[in-house]
């Protein structure tokens, strides 16, 4: 009640000291998913600035649920990667299940995506929905979202089990960022 | 479940015309409020088993960092006052001249071959978390003229909820560069940015070995009514 959560401040330019790499890869073979079975995906996408450059320094992070919806099973929903000096980022994962909402209701497969870096002084936290999914329309989060910036949350499929967003964080195109 | 929203004045904006970075980053639309949902109270399940942990950041089997050693210690809490158990908490930090070891880091200052600077620990069943480090030295960057960063410590958490997730640094006390810069004084709420800054504590400090710092965190808490649908 008394004590107020601490400030955040900005990961800077060598957050890099915490990039393990491999955190991008969630079904690497030593990691916690090896064994659980699903539907292999990679999400790929840019960061881009208000002048449109890449953003090259910055740690995407995911969060999402199992394929079965569920958070409290034994996936492990979490990622790490660094974009690189064209400001991509690409992580492989499970495709995410529907997640349990408000009555009976589903929310639609979606991964969370914070994004900390020199230059935002607390993160900026998104979503990745899927094109074409048939909860999409129900959805309560992306319903709230105005029909013209929908699209900055919707990943397109850009080849066989591979889900592209690119992520603006200005201007033209600006992704839609939620605070939570 | 949700949990409660920052107190005014405690969080640093996107937009900080004195922090150079953020005039091309910060968005221009304003956040779209959203309810909170299992996503964001769930949050995954870190422990030692899946990620290892480093307890002393100085020293290491047949090596041992430059520097002035400091032991620091705090518990991570939620706004409630209570602990966060099993809190991961990353840190990462410049060595003690100053310099990151890190490619991009251009400071013409002198790497430490036995300093990589960075750790990870864990809370435990009160909040507590301990490590040893050296104390950071301060380092010079390109925001305005003569522009340099007060001696600090990154540091990263996750707590039970995703929306726990807080990323933030610690200073140190009596540092004459805090009142300079321009990241620590982005947070407009003047209590809460000398919250940022740890105390010497000589209950922590550990005889012939190392200085003691105190440094809690806390994350945030409940709401006691759950939130209205903005939508
Ligand atoms: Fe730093």
């Amino acid at each position: 009640m008394s004590l107020p959560a601490t400030a955040s401040q900005t990961a800077g330019p060598y957050w890099h000291l915490i990039d393990f790499p491999e955190w991008a890869d969630l079904l690497r073979s030593s990691g916690p998913n090896a064994a659980i079975e699903g539907e292999r995906i990679t999400i790929e996408g840019t960061v881009t600035d208000g002048d449109g450059a890449p953003c090259a320094d910055v740690m995407v992070e995911i969060w999402q649920a199992d394929p079965a919806g569920s958070y409290d099973g034994d996936f492990h929903g979490y990622g790490r990667c660094g974009t690189d000096k064209d400001g991509r980022f690409r992580f492989v994962t499970l495709k995410p299940g529907p997640v349990r909402a408000e009555g009976n209701a589903f929310q639609a497969p979606h991964v969370v995506i914070s994004l900390f870096a020199r230059g935002l002084l607390k993160q900026l936290v998104t979503r990745l929905y899927f094109a074409g999914e048939k909860l999409n329309e129900q959805d309560a989060i992306l319903n709230a979202i105005s029909a013209g910036r929908r699209g900055t949350v919707l990943a397109q499929q850009a080849g066989d089990g591979v889900w592209r967003l690119d992520l603006r964080l200005q201007g033209e195109g600006e992704t839609v960022f939620f605070e939570v | 479940m949700s949990y409660r929203q920052p107190a005014q004045g405690t969080q640093p904006p996107y937009d900080a015309p004195e922090y150079g970075s953020t005039h091309k980053r910060h968005p221009k639309q304003p956040l779209l409020r959203i309810p909170q949902t299992l996503t964001e109270t769930s949050a995954p399940r870190m422990r030692p088993a899946l990620y290892e942990t480093t307890h002393n950041l100085a020293k290491g089997p047949g090596w041992e960092a430059q520097g002035e050693r400091i032991a620091v210690a705090g518990r991570v809490l939620d706004e409630d006052g209570r602990p966060v158990p099993g809190a991961m908490v990353e840190v990462w930090q410049a060595n003690a001249a100053g310099r990151y070891n890190h490619e991009r880091d251009q400071h013409d200052a002198p790497l430490d071959p036995n300093f990589k600077g960075e750790g990870r620990v864990f809370t435990d069943a009160e909040g507590w978390y301990r490590y040893t480090t050296i104390r950071p030295g301060a380092y010079p960057w390109r925001n305005h003229h003569n522009a340099w960063r007060p001696v600090h410590i990154h540091y990263s958490l996750f707590g039970a909820g995703f929306a726990q997730r807080l990323i933030t640094q610690m200073y140190f006390p009596g540092d004459p560069l805090l009142a300079l810069d321009p990241i620590f004084n982005c947070v407009p709420d003047p209590a809460a940015r000398q919250r940022l800054v740890a105390a010497f504590d000589l209950d922590i400090t550990e005889q012939d070995y190392a200085l003691g710092y105190r440094f809690d965190i806390v994350l945030r808490g409940r709401d006691a009514t759950p939130m209205e649908n903005p939508a």
